[in-house]
């Protein structure tokens, strides 16, 4: 479904990302754990366009991406939820979720959407008419992932979907990824610093280190890897 | 006020003692100008003690004034939680049939028959606060809506103004043709505006767009050949009806008619605009450009569709006010403008039509009528701004977006302090 090769992205003089490739097939969960700094983020930013590859390729069903502009690789069907969450704080839950929408014109599709969302996150629908910068910060989250729904992405790029949650809160969060994942076949692309908890709902993953990736396999795999343990779960041998 | 019991006593004293200290330090300020004065031909100085006297009483009034108004509005920001008064009416007044439609009608009325009741002077003052209505409801497009700072969105009002007058000067263009073409040459001057400044934001915006304005208007008071310089061009054409000759008054009525319809016409434009897709787009926008991105918003495109937009009013503006004073020079499009403009939309509220509209009228009659303290005027122009945004920083009437109303929980705040409470 997705492929990158050979990726490089430099910030000025920093080379961010040094050769990535990666690969992504229908209807999974692929993760992408690493320390700060490790690259994670930079490769969702140049997926959805925001921010220009060097070079390398990035392949999206048979049709090249890389030189895209943002708004043209979301119309494709690829959605990025921000890392920090980002929603608009001035507007309300459901002016949100109505952004989300934006490229939508199908008023039938977009209200059943919403619908659905709300059974996915019942909290947002007690909330939806509170401007989103009065919610909470997993309430926000919520919202930002719902948001993201909204489009019906084929790829779902989630940046740190946990970064400064309550564990009750990410513990949800990444229940309704996986539930997302199985109710509309959509492939998530899992950004994390929790390494235990994205490898325990994802089916493969990838390691990053220093702008390169240093490991892939499937989860479970990666879950018994003492390397994985040592450096990113934080378990003694 | 509120019946909440509070020791009033104690506070009242810390306020006098407060207030005392304010008078004290404003007696001791303004001693030389007021006290001393110092007559230079028979060389002696007068001292005038009654001066220090009101001076002192003045501060010391107030300063508490101040204080109690201060005090007030802390205590009303506790009061809005479960909906003060104000909303309340404020809501009643907007969705109550039987409230608003004869006020709307009664001002319809009074708005129809304005040039027979009042002179030809205070018809033509109305037309002025008008075309200022619409130049800030032009550019609550772009500064309110999409959030970009334009400080020289006077460079349009110049493009309109000069287009009808050149135009009207060589070929003899009338009012009614050239309106419409005004508006696209000045959509067409936002875009190219608007081009460099796409990656830019905040600060940065203002000062590219201020330079813009002053390009603008120095191009204008320069180049002789084009626009005649700083001696302007005269005799303007005023807006026709079917061939009828009209006198002045005629003139200035019927002015201030299309200046009603054009404004009727602004409002509901920008009042569909900002429910609209791309009002939409543009509100998000302003809140937040990654996140725009993301949601596969064209932030290119939006950006020049605000731009042109707004800039599109400052044309039609700048038509009709060639018209109306059938003599321009560069002099009328200096940055002056632009803040005035500015600072309607920022009083009046960003986003808000009714806000923008109040904001004009305040903000171009008050110095209008203050006219007899001729010396002071300027300094209550300036106090009354102060007060506005000290006692009204959303804006005398400000966005509707600020006024949905919530149930918050007690403990429960905003942000990431919530986390604890909701989890």
């Amino acid at each position: 479904m997705l492929k990158v090769k050979n990726l490089h992205v430099y910030y000025g003089g920093i080379h961010a990302l040094k050769s990535v490739t990666l690969e992504l097939s229908p209807g999974e969960i692929v993760t992408l754990i690493g320390a700060n700094g490790a690259g994670k983020s930079t490769s969702l930013m140049s997926i959805s366009g925001i921010v220009q590859a060097r070079s390398g390729e990035i392949v999206f069903e048979g049709v090249p991406i890389n030189a895209m502009a943002p708004d043209r690789i979301f119309s494709l069907g690829i959605v990025q939820v921000p890392e920090g969450r980002r929603i608009f704080p001035g507007l309300s839950v459901t002016e949100n979720l109505d952004m989300g929408a934006y490229l939508r014109t199908d008023r039938h599709g977009i209200k059943s959407d919403m619908d659905y969302i709300f059974t996915l996150f019942p909290r947002l629908a007690e909330r939806r008419h509170q401007l989103g910068g009065t919610l909470s910060g997993g309430e926000q989250q919520m919202l930002a992932i719902s948001r993201g729904l909204m489009s019906r992405p084929k790829l779902l790029l989630l940046d740190e979907p946990s970064l400064g949650l309550a564990p009750v809160l990410v513990q949800l969060i990444f229940a309704t990824i996986e539930r997302i994942n199985r109710d509309n076949h959509t492939t998530i692309l899992l950004v994390e610093q929790n390494a235990n908890m994205a490898l325990r709902i994802a089916h493969r993953g990838y390691v990053m280190e220093s702008g390169s990736i240093a490991l892939q396999d499937t989860a479970a795999n990666l879950l018994r890897s003492e390397k994985v343990k040592q450096a990113y779960l934080g378990i003694q041998p | 006020m509120d019946s909440e019991k509070r020791p009033m006593l104690p506070l009242i004293g810390s306020e006098i003692v407060k207030s005392t200290l304010t008078a004290l330090w404003f007696m001791f300020l303004t001693f030389p100008i007021m006290v001393i004065k110092i007559s230079p031909l028979d060389k002696t100085i007068h001292w005038r003690w009654m001066n220090l006297v009101y001076v002192g009483a003045g501060a010391f009034f107030l300063s508490f004034l101040w204080r109690y108004f201060m005090e007030r509005k802390v205590q009303g920001a506790r009061a809005d939680e479960d909906g003060g008064w104000q909303k309340r009416a404020g809501q009643r007044i907007s969705t109550d049939r039987r409230i608003y439609l004869p006020g709307l009608i009664a001002l319809g009325a009074f708005v129809a028959i304005f040039p027979f009741l009042f002179s030809s002077y205070q018809t033509s003052i109305m037309i002025t606060a008008l075309m200022y209505v619409m130049l800030g409801l032009g550019l609550n497009i772009v500064v309110g809506l999409a959030g970009l700072l334009n400080l020289g969105y006077v460079a349009f009002y110049a493009v309109g103004a000069y287009f009808f007058a050149l135009m009207n000067h060589h070929f003899g263009l009338g009012f009614w043709f050239a309106l419409p073409m005004a508006g696209a040459i000045a959509a067409i001057f936002g875009i190219l505006l608007g081009f460099p400044v796409l990656r830019l934001r905040g600060d940065y915006l203002a000062i590219v767009t201020l330079g813009f304005g002053e390009i603008i208007r120095l191009i204008l008071e320069n180049w002789n050949d084009f626009s005649f310089g700083p001696s302007g061009i005269a005799g303007i054409s005023r807006p026709g009806i079917m061939g009828a000759s009209l006198t002045l008054h005629q003139h200035t009525i019927y002015l201030y008619y299309i200046m009603i319809v054009m404004v009727v016409f602004t409002m509901i434009v920008v009042g569909r605009l900002r429910n609209s897709r791309i009002g939409r787009a543009w509100i998000a926008l302003r809140e937040d450009e990654v996140a725009c991105q993301a949601m596969g918003i064209d932030k290119a495109k939006t950006k020049l569709m605000a731009f042109a937009l707004g800039a599109t009013w400052a044309g039609f503006v700048g038509c009709i006010f060639a018209a109306k004073t059938t003599f321009i020079n560069p002099s009328s499009f200096t940055f002056m403008e632009s803040a005035i403009i500015l600072s309607i939309v920022v009083l009046g509220g960003m986003g808000s039509i009714m806000g923008v509209v109040v904001g004009a009228f305040i903000l171009i009659l008050l110095p209008e009528y203050l006219r007899a303290f001729s010396e002071y005027r300027m300094l209550v122009f300036g106090a009354s701004m102060v007060l506005i945004m000290v006692f009204r920083p959303q804006g005398i009437i400000g966005g509707i977006r600020q006024h949905y109303t919530f149930q918050r929980k007690p403990a429960a705040d905003a942000g990431e302090g919530g986390d604890a409470a909701c989890a």
